[in-house]
């Protein structure tokens, strides 16, 4: 028999049953809830007098909607305010964990279940989020569902599914200093494309995988659907069990032990076989940036905007020159000159603590450019507390930078964080999608440390300028 | 959901691909707590410019739209869905879709319709000769074909998609035959909740 993929070992732990004609019903381990996608299944449970079959296994937190002004002020938009209502209600009502806006484990849903210590090797794990496959990143099955299966989970604790083909994305050697884990993520989005990972789930390999930690790795796993993935994930070893060992919910003691053996076992096994493979030479990986309107248009910090004309094909060749007049860019203008307006850090991308090191590092000491705002958002009150402990606070706020409380913020611009028509950004979240962080927003995708450098010199910038 | 045996009516033409869910409906109507209203919302940003496709008089009332590869990338959102069921649309044909749009489709009753990219070019070329034409998709036999030409293409659906949108299944009925089934998987399943990790405030508990 062959050798067995992380996905296939996690599938048949979690076959409830196969009936003949019907998709197979998966057991899902954790479902986590936020307040965007979850009131209208609430609501469908109500009218159909139906309970919520594991509050045990569901987890809520409110971070889409929520303002990152201090906390004392108030939720200003009634809509918004609204729905963090429901949430409240919802969860009392239906008896569910929910860690509430100001709530010391509050965060972004994506970083909250890995810092706790509640996303472990060898679960399933649903949200009405497609960045849920971050959680991927533990050796986890992990993936973003609509509404219709958040209540379909509320009620059942189930999905049915048909099973996905598994993709093995290697990547090969070692990258040079200064590209980090979401440079890579960023290579392998442009490289298979917005829908090259349709149908799939992708297993992360090779040493470059294996060399980050489990924060790059999250970031890796976390942008698998821009590239139509179903999921990511990656093997277990021993960088996963020694994150979760210091996790405040994970075992302890002689249940860590026999915790450490079971999770071992989500690894791939050697004679493995993956529907689809490919591989990436970390030599060719380099500091990246976006330069359109999908996460696929990427191009090295060092390079410049393409023209339409460099593409094969002509739906590609359309959708640059669209992408150029909604982002105003010339073909062949450097990235480098390009100024911004706005820096956001944050978003379930880029948001953890390593992250916020990595920008305080090119931040200490320098200024943010005049006319350019620059927001860091941490991803949860847990880094919060750990970056005002490090006195990573200080420093970006000596730097221009505002510090903000957590939540999604500007990645999306549901709450009061948006661009304005027109602004340029330079931003650490997942999608530069027309509009996605305000509309007439023009959002270029970068690292933490890119993000930084930009904030300093006012355009797309490497540390190595500031530093130097 | 309610059963859908067939879509037919008019096409609207939107030539892009790589529609993503954030521009069908903008993260700020995301909001409400409502499943209805959605329509508004569609395309909104697009809607603001005269020349956009929806805005053109003679594609009002259409049912059926016509997308590039790839459409329904990117977020969850199944607020996507129903501000195209909301707006009056009742299938989308494209050369690809998104995998959870086209999962929470399937879910609403919106048939999503996968054709190759010269079918869907050749189906927005006759659209484009004549923006009344009169477009036919059938569930049960798995067709799209324009009656008043010789145009007919069949399609692929899962048989289970299928089966739920002839017969308006709703998923969580169906599930829920198999109780018994949940009930005994989880009495031998060990994977750890949450029970005991977490106090009634919220606090870790240990």
């Amino acid at each position: 028999m062959a050798g067995r993929t992380v996905y296939d070992k996690i599938w048949e732990d979690h076959v409830v049953v196969a009936p003949d004609g019907e998709p197979t019903l998966m057991y899902v381990d954790l479902h986590l809830i936020h307040e965007v996608t979850s009131p209208q299944a609430f609501e469908g449970l109500r009218l159909n007098h139906r309970s919520v079959r594991r509050p045990d296994r569901t987890l809520a937190t409110a971070d889409h909607n929520v303002p990152t002004e201090p906390l004392a002020t108030p939720v200003s938009d009634p809509v918004s305010r609204r729905q963090l209502e429901a949430l409240d209600e919802n969860c009392r009502d239906f008896g569910i964990t929910l860690f509430p806006r100001g709530h010391e484990n509050q965060g972004i849903v994506h970083i909250i279940g890995p810092e706790l210590g509640v996303t472990q090797p060898g679960m399933t794990i649903v949200c009405g989020d497609s960045h849920t496959s971050t959680h991927g990143a533990f050796g986890a099955l992990a993936f973003g569902i609509g509404t219709s299966e958040v209540e379909q989970v509320l009620a059942t604790q189930t999905l049915p599914q048909e099973p996905a083909k598994t993709m093995a994305v290697t990547v090969e050697g070692k990258v040079s200093p200064g590209v980090s884990a979401k440079d890579i993520a960023l290579a392998i989005v442009s490289r298979l494309g917005t829908g090259g990972g349709a149908g799939h789930v992708i297993e992360y390999r090779g040493p470059a995988v294996s060399d980050l930690s489990m924060e790059g790795r999250m970031t890796l796993c976390n942008m698998s659907i821009e590239a139509g993935a179903r999921a990511g994930l990656i093997g277990v070893d021993d960088v996963t069990i020694a994150y979760l060992a210091s996790r405040p919910s994970a075992p302890h003691g002689a249940a860590l032990d026999a915790a450490k053996a079971r999770w071992r076992h989500f690894a791939s096994d050697d004679d493995a076989v993956f529907d689809a493979e490919v591989v990436l030479d970390a030599a060719d990986i380099t500091p990246s940036v976006t330069w359109g309107t999908n996460p696929a248009q990427v191009v090295a910090l060092d390079g410049v905007v393409p023209a339409p004309a460099d593409f094969a094909d002509a739906d590609a060749r359309q959708s640059a020159q669209r992408a150029l007049d909604y982002m105003d860019l010339a073909p062949g203008t450097p990235m480098r000159s390009v100024p911004v307006d706005v820096v956001f850090i944050g978003s379930c991308t880029n948001s953890r603590v390593e992250d916020l090191r990595a920008a305080a590092a090119v931040a200490r000491g320098h200024h943010v450019a005049p006319g350019v705002r620059a927001l860091v958002v941490p991803g949860s009150h847990r880094v919060k507390s750990q970056a005002e402990a490090e006195g990573l606070d200080r420093v970006f706020l000596d730097a221009g930078f505002e510090w903000r409380e957590p939540g999604c913020s500007m990645c999306l611009g549901m709450n009061p964080d948006q661009l304005r028509p027109g602004q340029r950004c330079a931003s650490t979240s997942n999608r530069n999608f027309e509009g996605r962080q305000g509309r007439g927003g023009r959002t270029h995708l970068v690292s933490p440390a890119t993000a930084a450098a930009t904030a300093v010199l006012g355009r797309f910038a490497s540390p190595s300028e500031v530093l130097a | 959901m309610k059963p859908v045996r067939a879509v037919e009516g008019r096409c609207v033409p939107l030539s892009r691909s790589d529609v993503d869910t954030d521009q069908i409906i903008p993260s700020e109507w995301l909001k409400r707590v409502e499943r209805t209203g959605f329509g508004r919302g569609l395309f909104s940003e697009w809607r603001d410019d005269p020349q956009f496709v929806l805005n053109q008089p003679e594609y009002l009332g259409a049912t059926i739209l016509l997308a590039g590869a790839r459409f329904g990338i990117g977020s969850s959102r199944e607020h996507a869905v129903w501000a195209l069921m909301d707006y009056g649309f009742g299938a989308v044909i494209a050369s690809s879709f998104g995998d959870i749009f086209a999962n929470n489709a399937s879910k609403q009753g919106l048939v999503t319709v996968a054709l190759s990219s010269e079918d869907v070019d050749a189906l927005a070329s006759l659209v484009a000769g004549d923006s009344q034409l009169h477009v036919a998709i059938d569930i049960h036999d798995l067709t799209v074909e324009v009656p008043s030409t010789r145009w007919r293409r069949t399609f692929d659906l899962d048989p289970l998609t299928r089966e739920r949108l002839l017969n308006g299944w709703d998923d969580i009925g169906l599930t829920l035959r198999h109780e018994g089934e949940i009930t005994a998987y989880e009495a031998g399943h060990h994977s750890p909740s949450l029970a005991g990790v977490f106090d009634a405030a919220g606090h870790v508990t240990s």
